[in-house]
């Protein structure tokens, strides 16, 4: 998309030019934006650095790899890695909790923000919507710490809020975190908690192309509120909610490295071992390097392999893509 | 039904029409779901923020929900006393402080040079910076580098790796081709500046909110991330940021509080000290939250529709 316009940009400024279509070597761009090139060089410095230098080690997959030996000094084993690292138990599993905890947030989380965007809609109050979006909001600008923190000080099964309550109307305690089904369910209430209301804003500002002309010809048709949401407002922001269901679901390999780690505990591994955490314990915890490299870079192909699916589709249908 | 109603209403004022009545019932329904939704959202923070300045005997029984009881700032005392604490929000507060004014420079640098459309190989680069942003060389590949830099265990791990943002760039670029028009650079190249000149005394100028909205999204995206320090910050545990020490101290609890080990004063009980921990922490965010959602918002919707 982007290529296509600077290259139709380039080509019009070439023929509006009084030189004509004049071919120019490399050497007449450098020294006409020698400056643009120069500040480029900062942000290709970094980027080569940090993001290619540590795609270089990606090889270290196809390596025995030891740290003593280094980069070079290992030896070649290429897909031996990666077929022991396929038959581990641990790998099947966690594939199985990547794609569970992020299926179910998915699931439960996607419908939430446009529910919330449709009824936000009907307020006219300006100040109760002000103030409730602001506290929607909150959640989203908080650490993945800071909300586990908060989540044992509510669910904590010895001291938790709701637990206290629970006890003191005669119930039982109930392991929200601290057993392997319940820790499921509570890890995508509090992910779905923590989206839902940033979530919103996107269908807000998608609601708010919707042509107003449209709400008046549906009220002189005599639709009420309900029918007029239904079949003018959800049709109008179909094309976002579609192009942000494909974009999710592209993602839905992606790592939720932080959010999970702030929420594990011991008492629970049944669902917590995703791939990053998997990475991160037979990598940085086990110095297991080449087989922690495998297992991400598994997940770094597939996962785009998923996102250039995604946009595939997305265009497909006729929705901007995300590439 | 809306159009009538309007047309009546000045007539027959506050009559109880079965549609005025409907509607009213629906807007009960809306914004008392709204309501409970957004208290959902406040109200765990409120809890804790009780519980952190709640008398001892009050939280041990139980007895805190949503008001303190037996006020005391004991808890905040022993937080205050804890050197480790204090010193994690210093580090904090330089990380990202010096995060942000790296991750800008990085970010302007690369964003006007691909705004000009006449500029020679920008697709290439574009794409260069923008592949970043769906393929990464993955944790342990990032760790080893970090290994073989000798940046584990240094202020530059935390600052360097996470500066450049391919989504930061994205924003920067799309912003920047929208609101200067390319007539303005084109006059002042023709007056002769140069392209630093140009991005220096016209560009930067016309686009200060850009600058802080993309300030923010650096600032607070760093202040809230832990897995790099998780990973990197391993012998020096004077280079722990916040968060990484809340999480030691409260979510994993593999460390104990300082001031409690020491017992110097009564031993306060370690769910007032977390909860106050937990409130040092938040309390920053919750203090300049208010002033920053509206450039948070801006800045997304910038990044969701692309150039």
């Amino acid at each position: 998309m982007k290529s296509a316009k600077a290259v139709k940009g380039e080509k019009a400024l070439k023929t509006v030019s009084p030189v004509g279509p004049k071919k120019h070597g490399i050497m007449f761009y450098l020294k006409k934006d020698w400056q643009l090139y120069l500040l480029l060089l900062i942000p290709l410095a970094f980027a080569l650095i940090f993001k290619y230098g540590s795609m270089a080690g990606l090889v270290i997959a196809f390596k025995n790899y030891k740290i003593l030996k280094g980069f070079a000094g290992s030896e070649w084993v290429g897909f031996e890695i990666f077929e022991k690292v396929f038959k581990m138990r641990d790998f099947g599993k966690s594939v199985r909790n990547t794609l569970l905890l992020n299926g179910l947030t998915l699931l439960f989380g996607f419908p939430m923000p446009i529910i919330l965007a449709l009824l936000l809609n009907e307020v006219k109050n300006k100040y109760f919507k002000r103030i409730t979006q602001t506290l929607l909001y909150l959640p989203h600008f908080l650490s993945f710490v800071i909300i586990g923190a908060i989540a044992y000080q509510i669910f904590g099964q010895a001291t938790g809020i709701v637990n206290n309550i629970i006890a003191a109307n005669g119930g039982t305690r109930i392991p929200f975190l601290q057993q392997d089904n319940n820790w499921l369910v509570t890890y995508v209430a509090i992910s779905v908690w923590q989206s839902m209301g940033w979530g919103t804003i996107i269908y807000l500002a998608a609601i708010t192309g919707v042509n107003t002309e449209l709400y008046e010809a549906a009220t002189v048709d005599g639709a009420g509120r309900w029918a007029k949401c239904m079949n003018v407002t959800l049709p109008c922001i179909k094309g976002t909610i579609v192009t942000l269901l494909i974009m999710n679901l592209g993602k839905i390999m992606g790592g939720s490295f932080e959010s999970v780690f702030a929420l594990m505990n011991v008492a629970t591994t049944k669902f917590t071992t995703t791939i990053p955490v998997l990475v991160y314990n037979y990598g940085i915890k086990s110095g297991k390097f080449s087989e922690a490299t495998a297992i991400g870079l598994f997940q770094s192909v597939v996962g785009l392999i998923l996102v250039l699916a995604a946009d595939r589709v997305a265009k497909k249908l006729g929705e901007e893509g995300l590439l | 039904m809306d159009s009538t109603s309007k047309v009546m209403l000045p007539k027959t004022k506050k009559t109880w029409t079965k549609a005025r009545v409907k509607n009213l019932g629906i807007d009960a329904i809306i914004y008392t779901f709204i309501l409970l939704v957004a208290m959902t959202c406040v109200l765990p923070f409120i809890h804790v923020m009780s519980k952190s300045i709640s008398g001892e005997a009050f939280v041990i029984a139980n007895k805190i929900v949503l008001l303190p009881k037996g006020i005391t700032f004991d808890a905040y005392k022993k937080i205050f006393a804890d050197a480790s604490i204090v010193r994690s929000l210093y580090v904090s507060v330089v990380v990202t402080v010096l995060f942000t004014i790296v991750g800008m420079i990085i970010t302007i640098c690369a964003a006007y040079p691909l705004s000009r459309r006449d500029l020679k190989g920008r697709t290439a680069l574009t794409f260069i910076f923008m592949f970043t942003m769906y393929f990464s060389g993955g944790i342990i590949p990032e760790y080893l580098l970090m290994n073989q830099l000798g940046l584990l265990d240094t202020w530059a791990a935390m600052i360097l790796p996470l500066a450049f943002s391919p989504y930061n760039l994205l924003i920067m670029k799309t912003s920047l081709q929208s609101s200067i028009p390319d007539s303005l650079i084109e006059s002042a190249h023709l007056d002769g500046a140069g392209q630093i000149r140009i991005l220096w005394s016209i560009v930067l100028p016309l686009s200060k909110p850009i600058i802080a909205t993309l300030s923010l999204f650096y600032a607070v995206g760093r202040w809230n991330a832990y897995q790099d320090a998780l990973f990197y910050i391993k012998q020096r545990t004077d280079l722990r940021p916040l968060q990484l020490k809340l999480y030691y101290l409260v979510v994993a609890a593999t460390e104990s509080f300082q001031a409690a080990v020491e017992g110097s004063a009564q031993l306060t009980n370690p769910e007032v000290l977390k909860a106050s921990c937990i409130m040092f922490a938040t309390i920053p965010i919750i203090c300049v939250y208010p002033f920053v959602q509206k450039y948070f918002v801006q800045g997304t919707m910038i990044g969701s529709v692309k150039g």
